[in-house]
This record gives C-alpha cells, structure tokens and sequence, in this order.
C-alpha cells in the first residue's frame, strides 16, 4: 500500500513528509515537484516512474499526494487523500497551507494515527477526535489514559462512527436533500443528456443509540431490480407509464458506512444507526423523468464577421409558489467581441471580458415566468478569422423546497430504548450541476 | 497551548539554539513542558524541510522521550522513525524506552510504541521486537491486537528471514479466528502484504474461510472491507453454486460509498465470474455492474478517471455491462482533460449503427473545443468510427467534411489523416471528397498531414485532373521536408507515372535522382533505387506492384489480448488497470495472477482458451490447404507486449509516416516508433533520476494524460 504522504503548498514547497514504509525516500519529494509541479505538461493525477507511483489530489491551493510502490489499490489511494481532505477540513476547518502549516504537528500525529504501514486505519472523524485533540493537551492525555480501552474498543468496533454517551436536551434531526441537475441540450434542442445526482445530508443530535429508519416514496424503483427494462433506462419508451406521480426511479444508490447494506438490498428500507453531527446518508443518481426546473430558447445568428445576435427566453418549470434564487445566466461571446449591448425583461445583464460571456443574474425568479434577454455583440476585425466554436450557454441556479427527481422524504422514524420523542426537519434544494445548452 | 498558531514555527532553525531551548527547564511554571514543545515543533518543521543539521538533536532527543507527555513522546517517535536509519547508533540509546512502552497500562501507548519501533530499521530494533510482539499478537486490546498484526508484515519487509524462521506467520494466520472484525481484516491485509512479497507463501482460503469473512463485512470499517474483498481473489470456489453463493452475498457493497469498496468488490465479482456456470446467473450479475459503474462518475475526477479505464476493461470482458448507456460518457464541458479522453474512448468502444447518429453528434460538438489534443483525438474517432462501423461510414465521412468547411488548420490536417485511412478500408470509394480535400492543400504544414495527403494524390492520380501540379507544388520543398514526406513523394511520383506516363515523365527522373543522390536517409535511397530497377526493367511488373491491390485495413485491434485481459480482471481497480497494461510491464516485481484451475473454472469460456481454440483451428485449415502462414498483418502483431491500443496507435502512425505501404518490410523509421511508445509505458528499470521522454514525438505533442494514445 502507500509508502508515504507528501503535502506541498502551490509552489512546491514540502508541508509535510511522512514515510511508512523504507522504500519511501526523502527525494522522492523533489521527483514529484520537478516532474509534476513544475511541469505544465502532467495532465493526470496518476504518475508513475520506474516502480514508483505519485496519486495527487488537489485541496485549494496545496497538493496532497500518496506515493507507492507496486502495483496497489488506487480506488483506495484516492478515496484515502479524499478522506485525509476532509479529516483536515473537519479539524482545522480549512486544508489549505496556512492550515495544514499552523497545525503540521497535528497533521503528522493524525497520519500516524490514520495509516499503518500504509494502510488505512479508522478513519471516523468522531472516534478521532476522542483522542486527537485541537483542546489543551493536558486534558486531552488525561482523558486518553482513562477513557482509553473505551476509545480502543470504539477504533475497532463495529459501531466506529459513533461514540457511547450521547445526550441532547432536545432531540432533532434535519434531514437536507440536494440535488444537481445535470442538462446537455444540443444546438436543435434534443435532450441529450439529463441526470440527477443527489445526495441527502443529515445532521443528527439524537440521545442515546437511536435506529432510525428512513422511508422514500411509496413506489421506490431501482434501476436494476426490473431485469428486463433495466438497461435501456435512461432510453427507454416506458417514461410515461412510469411518471405516475409519487412514484421514483433510481438509477443507483450508495450509502453511508452506518447503513445496513443488506436490509437496503433485501426490502429496500434504510435503517441505521446514524453517527453524531453531519454527515452524508446517501448519494443517488436519476435518469428517469428528470424534471427540469428551466427550459431555455437560445437563438445566435453571427451576422457577417462583425456582429452577432442573442435572443435567449428561460422559462421557470415549477409552481408558481416557489422561486429559484441566484439564478445566473452564462451566455458565451466570440473572443474577438469589442462591445456589447444588451436588454433583459427581468434582472441584469453584464459583458465580462475575462470571461468572454455576457452574464445575466436573476435574484430571484418566480415559478411559471418567462424573462428574456436579447444581445448584440460587436466584433472588432482579426486578421485569421478562425470559427466561433460556440461553447455551450451555461446556468446556475439553487431553487429550495423542489427535487429534480422526484424524490420525497416520507418518513423518519427514531427508535431508542428510553423511547423519547425526537423533531425531524426535512428540507429540499435543487440547484444547477452542469446546466449548458449548446446553441 | 493553543492549536492552530503553529506556522511561524515553520522556519529555518540552529542547531545550537534549538538544543538550547529543547533542554531548558522552563521554570517552575511551565509544568506542561510548553517551552519543549515548542522547540519539538520548530525541529520536526526543520525535519520536513530536509533541514538535515537536525540529526545533530539526536542525543538530546533521546533525552527528552522519556518526558511524561503524550504529545512530547509522539514527536520524539516521529523523529525517531526519521533518522534512526542514519545513525542507528543513538536511535539503540531509545530501544529501552519503546520496549518499556510496550508494557505500558495504557493500551493506546502499547499500541503507539510498538507502532514506532516496528517503523525503525535497524537491525537490533526488529530483533528486539519479535518477542514482545508475540504476546501482543494476543494483547487483551484489540487496538494493539490490530496493530500488532500489521507489525508482522512491517517486521517482514525488514527481515524476511527473521520472520520466516519465527512463527510469526502462523500466528498472524490465527488472528483470523478473533473475535474482532478489525484485527480479522488487519491480519488478513497483512497476509496479504506478505504474500505480495514472497512467492514461498500461499493463500488459500477455503469456502468455509471466504463464508465467515463475508459474514463480518458489514462489521468492517471501510478500508477493512476492502481488505477482506481484495483477500477473496485468493479463494478458489471448487464448486460452481458456492462461487454464485458467494457473489450474491458479497453484491450489496456495491452500493457503499467509497469507491474502494465497490470497485474492488466488482473485481471480485468479476474474478467469481469465471467459476459460475450458470449463464443466467453470469447475465444477473452483469446487469448489477453498470449502475455502480456509472455513480463512480459523480465522484471526484480521479476517481471517475480509473472508474472510466476499468469500465474499457470490464467491457472488453463482459460486453453486456454498460451497453445501452452510452449517454453517461458525453463529455461535460468541464471534466479535466485526462477525463475527458477516457470517456472519448469509451465512446468509440460503445458506438454502434444504433447510436451512431447520437454520437457523430457529440463528437462533432468536441472537435470544436478549445483543447487542441482533445479536439484532435475526437476528429480521429470520427475516422476510425467509418472504419468500425461500415454502415456508419457516409455519415462519418459527411461529418468529417463539415468539419474540413471550418478550415481550423488542426482540424483539417487531423481529418485528411483519416480520410487516406477511409480510402484505404474503401478503396474506390468515396471519391467525391477528393475534391474537398484538394481545396485545403495550403493549411497542411504536419509531416503526417502532408504524407497523407501525398498518398491520395498518388493513389488516386488518374482521376484528379490536376495530379502533377498538385505534386509539382509538394516537390518544390522536397529539400525542405521529413523524410517520411520525401518517402510519401517518391511513392506518390511513381505512381503518378505509372498511371499516367506523360503527366509523370518529367517527374519522375528528377524525384529518383534526389532520392537517391542527394539524401543520406537508407531508406529512401534504397526505396529509390528499387523502384528505379523495377521501372527500368519491367514496367508492367511495377505497375503490378505499385498499384496493386492490398487488403484492406480494420479497426478490430483495439482490443486487449485474451490473455491479458484475463489477468487485468483479476486486479480491477489497481494501478495497472489505469495504464491498461500487463501488471508485469509496469510493475516488474509485482506477483502475478492467474486464474486457478478447479472443477468449476468454466474453461471454455475464458478468452485467452478461446483464442487458442481459434489459433488451433486455423493452424489446422492451413496445414490442411498446405499454405504457410502467410500475410502477417502489422496490427496482427500479438508478440508485442504493447496493449493492442496503443498498437492500433502505433499502426495508424506509422500508416502515415510510411506513405505508400507497398508490401515492402517496415523501415527501421516506422520501427523506432513502435519502440518509443512503447517506452513511453514506464521506464523500467531506470533509475528515477532518468526523464521519460514527456512528448508523444510522432503523435502530436505531449498528451500526457492519457497513455493511451488515440
């Protein structure tokens, strides 16, 4: 498995160098910053020369990289430096360089801790911090030495994400479901693509061991459970039998450690015992009915080499009560654009150079309206007059109480032996994953 | 003392102020040894920055371990496992002191010490280790159980014959009965790590074993789940129903969230596969695959990235999985490029007459991105899809056009490489475009463009009308040009005259002179002279040999050898499968892996038994029609250890910088490009201080992302 971390700020500097096996040498550190820092060519985040292998990550501005020898697991690499990021993020808050240098005692007790020999130990930020402690170390050895058979049976137990001893006053748990709709329209208007990845972010402050079960709509379908419809999918004739309301088609689902796999595969219930604070229930993924909360017309006509005209109508697709926040409207401009000018029936629209893009912002932007904008941009003469290659208009937009898919919340149910009663809060949000329509 | 203030401790420090500080008592005040600490941080801050005076602190390091501080003994540890290998002379002066530790009440400092002194390689420190780490392999913790069983492999890579002549192994092998889910997959992992290294010990693991191990999966923490799957490729189902127990119980951690986990459970899957007779059951689990396959997508990009290689590895394997999403691959206008490139492949490998509208489409849309290479890569895919699919071959063709009318230079140099291909899988076919192509003459300034170009001109000399011209112009910088565009000339010329005598007589004498007077290239002098013989001789015989018909070309090697592809199913999700290469090419110590034979091994179905049906029966045919083996087609090259990718690669390369492939042997040009791809893999053996060579010189430049090359 890994023979050694390497952190780097921007500029190549070393943070931080941990071996864990022999064959990790000091100049291993210089092989990686002369051959993939400071080489503009390294397009890949695998590298590997003579046996060696360099995996990086990319945190803000620093460079987290695992090296190794052999032919290792590299979904494990990855999944590991995604952890460390987010180990560091849930200590320190940030895992930029100023953090990782402000706390580099702390990063090295934590690698210790995290990785044997190279390979991945308990990794729960919870039972970490039990006895990795930003706090007062006097306090924190103290309680170590006590507390520590405890601390040892958590690392190891099967309950690892969860400590014993949990009390709240008041018992609650909040429940988000966020979802990034994926759009691809091409120039003609087909659909070519339009996924949902979702994802529903719990934050639990419940007493005790609390089972919980957690219930989707009534019609939950998985994408591989009915065999024969199951590969033509996203394909497939049967949408409109299947829009029947309330009813959900998951393409796949993966869930967080706490949840019994083999319950979900059984009967499909998710039942857990969730870990302290916030974390990630579970990610899925839909290719079915995606509603799509805008529809947008874009007409561009390149009027000689000189100008070029936009005429771009959005449509808000969802109830008239709700509204979409933030809504921003990138409209891409030819290279050589000298000036723009532009009218939007709602909002305000803006040429940024840098971007190359006239850029529409809609505060808010009520259900069932329509706004436009239409543009004119003046191109200024160039001596190769290469072809526009049109990118594709882009939007972003987060629209709150509304799923792309369809997915609705429609129990959680906490059982604990003390019986107590817990308030549950469910939200929903739809925001903008790569929304582009190609015109 | 508070956390978070450290960075202006990251400086350059003195030894001798340094050893100050570390000494000072603090005064009476400072009963947490904060002064000390501190002087610990700035030292361990000089240590990463290679500030290599530091070892001079030795000595007084030892002096200070031995601290009542958890914090103060963990630095010390950590520069203790930094320099001990430079000075084992000191570092035996804190042997006392860990192995003290090891008695300790605490199990968290058992754990640490013995952590720390298995990370020390000096020969004294593993010798004294031994013995305490057997009655740790059986601590009543099960922290410092679990540590315990990695210490063995540690102590294995330090000394292999220590341990071997202990009975450390066969203790490690009975921590697999704990009670505790944790030390089973820590002892497992360390097995594991043991039997990479040495090919003296076997694994095995019979039902019964495998069973009680999936039992406790969900028990594990994720890494322990990945550990357990990953040990599972080294049970050998002897009956076909206990494999399909087997892997349906193992399916739902396919739906975890850590990639590891799922992508080594489909290894495993995969592995299992071979030993299920049952085709219904084979066909249920495919279908199980694709969405797993397709989530790793939402990840981040490195991990979509090898989700993405081994998805053309699985689907070499079990074309079944993934065969209608198709969709799921299209480029987003922001995925990074080397991301970007494997979903372009992937595309090409899924692209049938059913969708080939959809994707002509999409590629089309790429090849008018920004990213030169990208764009390249696509308007080749277009070319090779015509090859691929022969239906789709007038629709291909129509988008390559569309694509030549934006007269974006790279864009039109790309398509003529591929249109010369498209003649030669159609010869006589697709005329029309000639024209197209002739308008465009002026933007080609690559060798390879121009060879290609050259090569239709030649071709197709009889039905241009303005043959001579076009190839009067190319002459004029004869000087000037490659020597792979002098070859495509002097080929070219040729056949210009032997197609039409009077347009080529001025020609030709002059070309025959330059090629073989004023150059020094063995090639195109001995090209020169031969044709020169062969026209001087027996014009009707050139004629024949010239122009005469070849076989036609195909785009099927793009496929992994049976063989191969065997072995990189078996190691799904590692780094090898990112390469797409035999373990054994880019890892040379590496242990291989085989499928072992047992009464449920589907023989038959395996690719690699497959293809050797196939190479008997053809060997029979050809011994019953008495001919020799005869035309060895250069993509029909299976001796070489390049993937069959990177072959096709090398092949369409070397189509265009050998303009008129007439039968004779490669040239040693064309040679060296096959070498230097292949280099390009890993080099092997070379010390690290060596620079592989960073640009694809034949291929366009330095697309390092993706190895494979389009």
């Amino acid at each position: 498995m890994l023979s050694g971390i390497l952190l780097f700020n921007q500029k190549g500097e070393l943070l931080i160098l941990r071996a864990f096996r022999q064959d990790m040498r000091p100049r291993l550190a210089d092989v990686f910053r002369i051959q993939v820092i400071s080489n503009a060519q390294i397009r890949s985040p695998i590298l590997t020369l003579g046996s060696t292998t360099f995996s990086h990550i990319k945190s803000d501005n620093i460079y987290v990289v695992g090296v190794s020898k052999g032919n290792v697991n590299s979904a494990l690499v990855f999944e590991f430096l995604y952890k460390l990021v987010s180990l560091g993020k849930s200590y320190f808050g940030r895992f930029d360089e100023e953090a990782v240098k402000s706390n580099f005692v702390m990063v090295y007790e934590l690698l210790d801790e995290i990785l044997d020999f190279g390979y991945p130990q308990n990794t729960e930020t919870e039972t970490l911090k039990m006895y990795i402690t930003t706090e007062g170390a006097v306090k924190s050895e103290q309680r170590a030495l006590e507390d520590s058979s405890k601390i040892t049976m958590q690392a190891t137990g099967a309950l690892s994400w969860r400590r014993d001893n949990i009390k709240y006053r008041k018992n609650e748990a909040f429940v988000d479901v966020i979802e990034d709709v994926n759009l691809l329209v091409s120039a003609t208007g087909t659909v070519l693509r339009a996924d949902v990845n979702g994802s529903i972010e719990m934050r639990a402050y419940l007493t005790g061991t609390p089972e919980c079960k957690f219930g989707l709509n009534d019609r939950l379908t998985l994408g591989e459970t009915g065999a024969d419809t199951t590969l033509n999918g996203n394909i497939g004739g049967n949408k409109a039998s299947k829009a029947a309301a309330g009813s959900v088609t998951l393409e796949d689902v993966s869930l967080h450690q706490c949840v019994k796999l083999s319950n979900f595969t059984n009967d499909r219930t998710i039942s857990f015992i969730p870990p302290d604070g916030s974390f990630q229930l579970m990610t899925y993924r839909a290719t079915e009915n995606v509603n799509l909360p805008f529809k947008v017309h874009a007409i561009v006509n390149e009027v000689g080499r000189s100008k070029v005209e936009f005429s771009i109508a959005i449509r808000a697709n969802y109830g008239s009560k709700l509204f979409a926040t933030n809504v921003v409207v990138k409209i891409p401009t030819p290279l050589n654009t000298a000036t723009t000018t532009h009218r939007t029936s709602q909002g305000k629209a803006k040429y940024e150079p840098s971007e190359n893009a006239i850029v529409w912002k809609i505060a808010r932007f009520t259900g069932q309206s329509e706004f436009v904008l239409s543009a004119e941009a003046e191109l200024s003469a160039m001596t190769n007059q290469k072809a526009w290659s049109r990118p594709p208009l882009s939007m972003q937009f987060s629209l709150l109480m509304f799923t792309s898919s369809g997915l609705l919340v429609r129990y959680l149910k906490v059982f604990e032996k003390s019986n107590y009663s817990s308030v549950k809060w469910v939200r929903y949000m739809t925001r903008a994953g790569s929304y582009e329509i190609r015109f | 003392m508070s956390a978070g203030q450290d960075s202006k401790l990251f400086t350059r420090g003195k030894v001798a102020e340094l050893r100050l500080e570390l000494n000072s008592s603090g005064g009476k005040k400072d009963k947490n040894f904060s002064s000390k600490k501190i002087a610990l941080k700035k030292i361990v801050a000089n240590m990463t920055m290679s500030n290599n005076d530091m070892v001079a602190l030795f000595p007084d390091i030892v002096g200070v371990m031995g601290t009542q501080s958890l914090e103060i003994k963990k630095m010390c540890f950590l520069y203790l496992v930094n320099y001990a290998r430079s000075k084992p002379e000191i570092a035996l002066k804190a042997l006392p002191i860990l192995i003290n530790d090891l008695e300790d009440s605490n199990p968290l400092m058992r754990a640490l010490a013995l952590r720390t002194l298995s990370y020390v390689h000096v020969k004294q420190y593993v010798e004294h280790t031994v013995q305490p780490l057997k009655a740790l392999l059986k601590d009543s913790d099960p922290y410092v159980r679990k540590t315990a069983a990695f210490c063995v492999a540690k102590l294995y890579d330090h000394d292999r014959h220590l341990v071997e002549a202990s009975d450390l192994i066969d203790r490690l092998n009975m921590m697999l009965r704990d009670e505790n889910p944790t030390v089973v997959s820590s002892a497992l992992a360390s097995l594991m790590d043991i039997w990479e290294r040495s090919e003296s010990i076997k694994l095995t693991i019979d039902y019964a074993n495998a069973s009680k191990i999936v039992q406790i999966l969900p028990d594990c923490s994720e890494w322990g789940q990945t550990y357990i799957l990953e040990a599972l490729t080294s049970y050998v189902p002897q009956d076909t129903s206990e494999a399909a127990l087997l892997a349906d119980r193992i399916t739902p951690r396919l739906s975890h969230t850590n990639s590891a986990v799922v992508l080594t459970c489909i290894r495993v899957l995969l592995y299992l596969m071979n030993y299920i007779e049952s085709e219904k059951t084979i066909a249920s689990l495919c279908t199980k695959l694709s969405p797993p396959l397709v989530t790793l997508l939402s990840k981040g990009p490195e991990i979509q990235y090898l989700a993405l290689r081994n998805a053309l590895l699985i689907l070499q394997r079990r074309p079944e999985v993934l065969r209608n999403d198709i969709r799921v691959f299209f480029c987003k206008y922001n995925d990074p490029i080397y991301v970007k490139a494997t979903k372009l492949e992937l595309i090409f490998m899924l692209a049938s007459e059913k969708n080939i509208k959809e994707v002509l489409t999409e590629l089309r849309e790429y090849a008018t991105e920004i990213d030169v290479h990208f764009v390249r890569k696509s308007v080749r895919a277009i070319g090779k899809l015509a090859i691929k699919i022969e239906p789709a071959a007038k629709l291909c063709i129509a988008s390559l056009l569309e694509l030549v009318a934006t007269k974006v230079s790279y864009i039109v140099q790309e398509a003529t490489v591929v249109i010369k291909n498209i003649f030669r899988k159609y010869p006589n076919q697709y005329e029309s475009i000639i024209s197209t192509l002739c308008e465009n003459l002026d933007s080609l300034d690559e060798p390879e463009a121009k060879a290609a170009m050259i090569w239709v001109i030649g071709q197709y000399a009889d039905r241009i009308e303005n043959s001579e011209v076009l190839l009067e112009d190319f002459l004029d910088g004869w000087a000037d040009e490659t020597h792979d565009v002098q070859l495509a000339l002097l080929t070219a010329t040729v056949k210009l005259f032997i197609q039409r005598p009077s347009k080529g007589q001025d020609l030709v004498p002059k070309v025959l002179k330059w090629a073989t007077e004023d150059t020094d290239n063995p090639d195109l002098r001995d090209r020169g002279y031969m044709y020169w013989r062969l026209l001087s001789s027996n014009p009707a015989a050139a004629k024949g040999i010239v122009m005469g018909e070849k076989p036609a070309i195909t785009a099927e090697s793009e496929k992994l050898d049976p063989a191969t592809l065997e072995e990189m199913c078996l190691v799904v999700g590692t780094l090898a499968t990112v390469y797409l290469k035999p373990v054994h090419t880019v890892f040379r110590s590496a242990r291989a892996r085989k499928l072992i034979d047992s009464p449920a091994l589907q023989k038959e179905r395996l690719p690699s038994w497959q293809a050797a049906q196939q190479a008997k029966l053809l060997t029979e045919q050809q011994m019953a029609s008495g001919a020799p083996q005869q035309y060895t087609n250069g993509n029909a090259n299976g001796g070489r250890n390049a993937d069959a990718l990177e072959e096709a690669d090398a092949l369409f390369a070397s189509m265009g910088g050998q303009s008129g492939n007439d039968g004779f042997a490669s040239s040693p040009t064309h040679g060296q490009h096959g070498e230097q791809s292949q280099m390009y893999i890993v080099n092997q053996g070379q010390g690290l201080g060596t620079m592989r060579p960073m640009t694809h010189a034949d291929n366009g430049g330095g697309d390092d992302g993706d190895l494979l090359s389009f």
